[in-house]
């Protein structure tokens, strides 16, 4: 069954950068490209020949694919409900985090390996703002396996709602932090901004600079299947378990499709934050699932 | 049997090395020390098997009979040392054949090596408290000697001598702790220790334990005793430092789990203890290693934080033991004997890395360095696996261990009351923490020096050679096997942790760890696999021959290699943010006249608690000495006088203490 999870978040990679942009259009009174218009131009790009700077070395071509790859075993362990993705274990998320983190890591060093200055810069934020975002999840995932009592996803997913209609507050709460954790890995707007045309104002898009061909449709389809990612945790805090299949399905497309629409809002109507203010910003994180740490207390009858 | 060999080899390999010629010293010790470590091994082998080794020597009529035990745990430590030590002298032979020259050097060098070997054998063996005393002695002076093998430059000496005053420190702390323990048991087994543990007050054995934290803390590296280690790593030389920073460290670690296990009771006390402390250790070791420039340095701290992980996972451990939790316990205990193994790995390999670099360019300092990775391929390979060991990055070993403490840190939430549940929950966002603020480290330290262009010109072209690292890649390869089969590996320390446990060796909790690291196993085979198709895809897709061209640099044709981002701006963000804890001393020369001439800015971390616990009580003591400075006036008649003084002062006290009794019967009569 895990394989069905799979195959909708790959499918809801396709469209989830097209609804961004076609969310964005509307609201700025233009009519926008196609739903499909990303997924054709990373084909496109997955076709072309590539221009490696001369100061890159092998790191700088094997990056992207382990990024790629990365992100990829990282979706394969998103479950769908009570029901597993493709792998599941005990503390699988711990394995989702550091498997993240190896392809942020081989990101890095790529932006270091072309010896430009502003690539350098883009990676030290990109560092920076992924260090600060950790310890929330691991807050957030340690509150869920304390109320639940299990350490996987799929069981913790299994059995959060029991009823119980603060485990569905919990929820919001946990899905906002999720919603926030990925704008910072994906370098969207109040954090940065991807159509920014200044390269010292960019964190993602300045480390891509030297980029091209398939390496960099392999970067801008991560991104794609990295927002399907969160979309499809987030569907997880709501998932009702035991309900019939085309009713889970119901609530991943819509819930994917209204995380889309939000981040489309969110990057109309908000502008990036100063580069200095992000690091606050992004640790408002943490104490966000601290809170949900003290409503699982609350919950558990742990304090009164 | 084993003991007398060891022996016999160390002071047989000693002759031969005083007597041979300088090609040949490297190898006499190199094999000295690997048959000490087939001896030594195959006794631990049968020890994690289940034969605990037992051995009474007469060591003189002082220390009287020596019961040398290798159970499980010290099983674990040797096989760890020994490996270590091997890799460490086979990088080390041709990293000193410069010095080749000076017999006398490598001829104290080498048989320190050797005795330096056999003395941390003891230390994991020896049951008898004084002599356990004594080897810790002998290893602590061998690798005084060994950190000092530069002693021409001023700095090493130094760094030397800081080692020794605190590796001193810890040993009276150890010495204290045994006077206490034989004035009330009057004994000096170690057993002992447990006896004590068993019939003290709690508060007093608490106090003991203290006692022993301390001594074994300060050569662990904890913090506040951390600050002997980024002196001494690199002051010595690489290979020194490798084995120092990856075997000699643990013999801290090595000595409070000992202790742990001698302990009765007050488990949650010593757990929180430790955890506390390492939380501490493992968030200030990486924070200062981020800001550290020089390679070694860095390393170093980054040691103090790996000490802290070690340290999250036996006070996890302990306080598993006080909840009598066994899933607590197994994976607590577990994650920090693998991680000892596993940090003893990367760090060496990192250690051996960075030599190599030294020996290329003769710099440490990372800003001077730069895109080595065409120049030294190897050794950047290696430095890049070791790297993402030390990060926990699957798939290599640092990640199976940190896992290993992460699931106990989750079981433990569960499992606890209130107390440890906010203690442990504090410690899994501190742990998480570390991970994001190594990958901050380590991408700085390995893209500054190993990427992009050359910052300055080298003096002359760095190479490499191949036989000095081939010990390297061993290590690579047990890194790789520890990542991608670790359930092999926590099966080999199941014995060791079954100590701790009390059950058997690889209990209920125990299997269902395993299982997990089975699976974890197989999903980083899938990632790699995963990898390996997606080069194939781009091979078969990008099928016209890549293009070269220069670095994108918005239009702007001349780029030098100054133009690149160094290390210090990197990691300045974070420096900004966290300027509270750190200690930045900055020089900057001032800009006069209409045309200013070139002006220069120096920035040198420096560490913020060495400064307020160590150097601020020392001037204080110095301030306080310094007011007898008069009574050192270089009059040879004012020393007698000193001396006469002396001898009637001690003729006095007698006289005068009969006096005062004497006064006191007649006060009572009155």
């Amino acid at each position: 069954m895990g394989i069905l999870n799979f195959i909708l978040i790959i499918g809801a990679s396709g469209v989830f950068p097209g609804v961004i942009i076609r969310t964005k259009s509307r609201l700025s009174g233009r009519k926008g490209p196609g739903l499909f218009q990303p997924l054709r131009d990373v084909w496109k790009l997955l076709r072309k020949g590539a221009v490696y700077s001369q100061t890159t070395s092998l790191i700088f071509q094997i990056a992207p694919s382990i990024y790629f790859a990365s992100v990829l075993m990282a979706i394969a362990m998103i479950p769908f409900g009570s029901q597993g993705g493709l792998i599941s274990f005990n503390g699988d998320f711990v394995f989702f985090a550091y498997v993240l983190a190896l392809g942020k890591f081989f990101m890095i060093i790529a932006a270091l390996d072309t010896g430009s200055s502003f690539e350098g810069m883009g990676a030290s934020r990109e560092a920076l703002y992924s260090l600060l975002a950790e310890p929330a999840f691991f807050i957030l995932m340690g509150s869920f396996a304390l109320l639940t009592g299990h350490t996987s996803f799929r069981e913790i997913f299994g059995s959060l709602h029991f009823g119980s209609s603060i485990s569905y507050a919990i929820g919001v709460l946990a899905a906002f932090v999720i919603t926030l954790t990925a704008l910072i890995e994906n370098s969207r707007m109040p954090i940065d901004d991807p159509k920014t045309h200044l390269e010292l104002t960019m964190v993602h898009e300045v480390m891509i600079l030297d980029n091209s061909g398939f390496d960099l449709g392999l970067i801008l389809q991560t991104g794609h299947l990295k927002f399907a990612m969160y979309g499809a945790l987030i569907v997880n805090f709501f998932l009702t378990p035991g309900s019939e299949l085309y009713y889970s399905i119901g609530i991943f497309i819509v819930i994917q499709a209204l995380f889309a629409v939000a981040i489309g809002i969110i990057e109309s109507f908000m502008a990036r934050f100063r580069m200095n203010h992000n690091p606050q910003y992004i640790f408002t994180l943490t104490s966000m699932s601290l809170l949900i740490f003290l409503g699982v207390l609350l919950l558990l009858g742990k304090i009164v | 049997m084993p003991v007398i060999i060891l022996i016999a080899t160390f002071l047989t390999a000693s002759l031969l090395i005083l007597v041979s010629g300088g090609r040949w010293k490297g190898y006499i010790a190199m094999a000295a020390v690997l048959l000490n470590s087939v001896m030594s091994s195959a006794v631990a082998i049968r020890a994690l098997a289940g034969h605990t080794f037992e051995e009474h020597l007469y060591a003189g009529p002082v220390l009287g009979v020596l019961t040398i035990r290798a159970d499980a745990l010290s099983a674990w430590f040797i096989l760890l040392a020994n490996f270590t030590l091997l890799t460490g002298i086979g990088y080390g032979i041709r990293y000193l054949k410069p010095y080749e020259g000076k017999p006398a050097a490598l001829n104290g060098h080498y048989i320190c090596y050797v005795l330096n070997h056999v003395a941390m054998l003891g230390i994991f063996s020896i049951q008898h408290m004084l002599g356990f005393l004594c080897a810790w002695e002998i290893m602590t002076l061998t690798a005084f000697l060994l950190v000092i093998f530069d002693h021409e430059k001023m700095e090493v000496v130094k760094a030397g001598v800081n080692f020794f005053i605190q590796a001193h420190l810890s040993f009276t702390f150890l010495t204290v702790a045994v006077i206490w323990v034989h004035l009330h048991t009057g004994s000096y087994e170690l057993a002992a220790v447990s006896t004590y543990f068993s019939r003290a007050h709690p508060a007093l054995s608490f106090l003991l334990f203290l006692l022993f934290f301390a001594g074994f803390g300060i050569k662990a590296g904890f913090v506040p005793f951390h600050t002997w280690l980024p002196y001494a790593h690199p002051a010595a030389p690489a290979h020194i430092s490798g084995i120092m920073s990856g075997v000699l460290i643990k013999l801290g670690i090595f000595g409070i789990l000992r202790i742990i296990l001698l302990a009765r009771g007050g488990y949650l006390l010593i757990g929180y203890t430790i955890l506390v402390v390492s939380v501490v250790s493992g968030i200030y070791g990486v924070i200062m290693a981020i800001v550290q420039h020089n390679v070694k340095k860095l390393l170093a701290y980054h040691s103090v934080e790996n000490i802290g992980i070690i340290g999250i996972g036996i006070g996890l451990g302990c306080i598993g033991l006080g909840l009598k939790d066994p899933v607590l316990v197994f994976a607590g205990f577990g994650g920090a004997l693998l991680h000892t193994l596993n940090h003893a790995l990367f760090k060496s390999l990192l250690f051996y890395a960075a030599g190599t670099v030294y020996q290329a360019t003769h710099t440490l300092d990372i800003e001077r360095l730069g895109g080595l990775v065409k120049r030294l391929p190897h050794t950047a390979v290696l430095f890049l696996v070791g790297s993402l060991a030390i990060c926990g990055l699957p798939p290599f070993n640092g990640f199976i261990s940190e896992f290993v403490i992460y699931s106990g840190l989750f079981h433990g939430m569960a499992a606890g009351g209130e107390t440890s549940m906010i203690v442990l929950l504090a410690a899994l966002s501190a742990l998480a923490l570390i991970g994001g603020l190594a990958m901050l480290c380590f991408t700085k330290a390995f893209g500054i020096i190993f990427l992009g262009r050359e910052r300055h010109p080298l003096a002359e072209s760095p190479k490499e050679v191949l036989p000095q690292l081939l010990p390297c890649y061993g290590t690579v390869a047990l890194i790789v096997a520890i990542g991608l089969l670790p359930q092999l590996f926590l099966r080999l320390a199941a014995p060791a942790i079954s100590l701790f446990t009390g059950g058997p060796a690889a209990g209920p909790p125990g299997i269902q760890l395993l299982s997990t690291l089975q699976n974890i196993s197989i999903c980083t085979l899938c990632f790699l696999l995963v990898v390996l198709i997606l080069f194939l895809i781009k091979r078969k897709v990008a099928s016209s021959p890549a293009a070269r061209s220069s670095t994108w640099g918005c239009g702007y044709v001349a780029p030098t290699a100054r133009l690149q981002y160094t290390a210090n701006s990197f990691v300045r963000p974070l420096r900004k943010l966290i300027r509270p804890l750190l200690m930045m001393n900055k020089s900057e020369g001032a800009i006069a006249g209409i045309f200013p001439g070139p002006i220069h800015s120096d920035t040198h971390p420096y560490d913020k608690l060495e400064a307020l616990l160590i150097d601020r009580p020392l001037r204080a003591l110095r301030r306080l000495l310094g007011g007898f400075h008069f009574l050192q006036n270089g009059s040879i008649p004012a020393y007698i006088l000193y001396g006469v003084g002396f001898i009637a002062i001690i003729l006095l006290i007698p006289i005068v203490t009969d006096a005062v009794t004497y006064l006191f019967n007649l006060f009572k009569q009155v």
